[in-house]
């Protein structure tokens, strides 16, 4: 890291987490992986609970998450993170417990632990990165891939009659009574930072209550998979994404 | 207007350009020198900066830290400015 003088007439008003750890991350630039994984440690930075946390990645690119991560990590196999954040609330009910998954891993592969776990109204948070391709692999077409979208598997855009329409599975989730707190955030600006920040602020606080399962999801970029720039990538997004996946809370507390 | 400063980990800076396009002020830039990981790295490039956060907050890396001045600093220079002549600012 490096050091610089500051001035003394100078406050320091942000800085890296403490809960990140100092291990540079291997995600492609301009990913939204980072800026979720810096927000999640930040809210467990300011509710002071970071002795109390336990995660479990993923398979996907996220799957080195407990590098960066300083709180208690699990690795789940493909799919199964939010059955395993189930096993581990269940044994130990005063921590916090998050699973942390991708589109591939959670919409795809993982669909069944993911539905039985909002229905059973596991008390944990999952977070969902959704940004529409399998960017690990190569860029497969993966179920919330859009209409039309190009991917390495779909080279002349995906068709509904061959491969089926995008899954919406938050919306999916939000229909099930175990789910207590479902929202759609974004990461791509100031704005929608300190938006899905909020988002994670009170679904942790509302583990607390032991009322139901959290499910945050993010919709992310993935400049790599989309073969564009950052910027490009963000564009890109909010002109196609937003209107399949528009953000907003789909389930509030009452 | 307030001062603020950015101070950049560029080591871990991957060269996103997100933060530039995010500052209001448009005081950043990449830089003319690659870090060993072979990116070109965020820099101030004017020092109008606010101290907004709003590049330190969508940096994916988190590798920037924000600064910002003193509100009793900012008081005296206002006051030695307006003292000088000038005008309020």
């Amino acid at each position: 890291m490096q050091t610089t003088t500051i001035p003394p007439e100078m406050d320091l008003v942000y800085r890296r987490p403490d809960t990140l750890t100092q291990t540079p991350m291997h995600y492609c630039p301009g990913c939204g992986h980072g800026v979720t994984h810096k927000i999640l440690m930040e809210v467990v930075d300011e509710l002071g609970i970071q002795e109390q946390t336990v995660g479990v990645a993923p398979v996907g690119c996220s799957v080195f998450a407990y590098n960066y991560m300083n709180v208690d990590m699990q690795e789940a196999a493909h799919g199964r993170a939010s059955a395993v954040a189930t096993g581990i609330k269940r044994i130990l009910p005063d921590r916090f417990v998050f699973s942390y998954q991708g589109d591939g891993d959670l919409a795809a592969i993982g669909t069944g632990e993911t539905i039985h776990t909002v229905n059973r109204g596991e008390n944990i948070l999952v977070v969902f990165i959704n940004n529409a391709i399998y960017g690990m692999t190569g860029g497969q077409m993966a179920p919330t891939t859009l209409l039309g979208m190009v991917t390495s598997t779909t080279p002349f855009g995906r068709e509904s009659q061959v491969m089926g329409f995008p899954l919406k599975i938050t919306d999916l989730v939000a229909q099930l009574p175990g789910a207590y707190y479902v929202t759609r955030q974004a990461v791509h600006s100031p704005t929608a930072v300190r938006k899905a920040k909020k988002a994670f602020r009170h679904a942790l606080e509302y583990q607390k209550l032991n009322k139901g399962t959290c499910f945050i999801e993010i919709v992310s970029n993935c400049p790599a998979g989309w073969k564009m720039t950052p910027v490009e990538a963000n564009e890109w997004m909010e002109k196609n994404m937003f209107p399949a996946y528009p953000l907003g809370d789909l389930k509030v507390p009452k | 207007m307030i001062r603020g400063t950015i101070v950049v980990a560029n080591e871990i800076c991957k060269g996103c350009e997100l933060c530039i396009t995010s500052c209001p002020q448009e005081s950043l830039g990449l830089s003319d020198r690659i870090n060993s990981i072979g990116y070109r790295y965020i820099v101030l490039v004017k020092d109008n900066c606010t101290g907004c956060v709003n590049c330190a907050l969508v940096c994916p890396e988190a590798a920037i830290t924000v600064y910002r001045e003193k509100k009793s600093a900012l008081k005296a220079r206002e006051s030695a400015f307006v003292a000088s002549g000038g005008l309020s600012v």
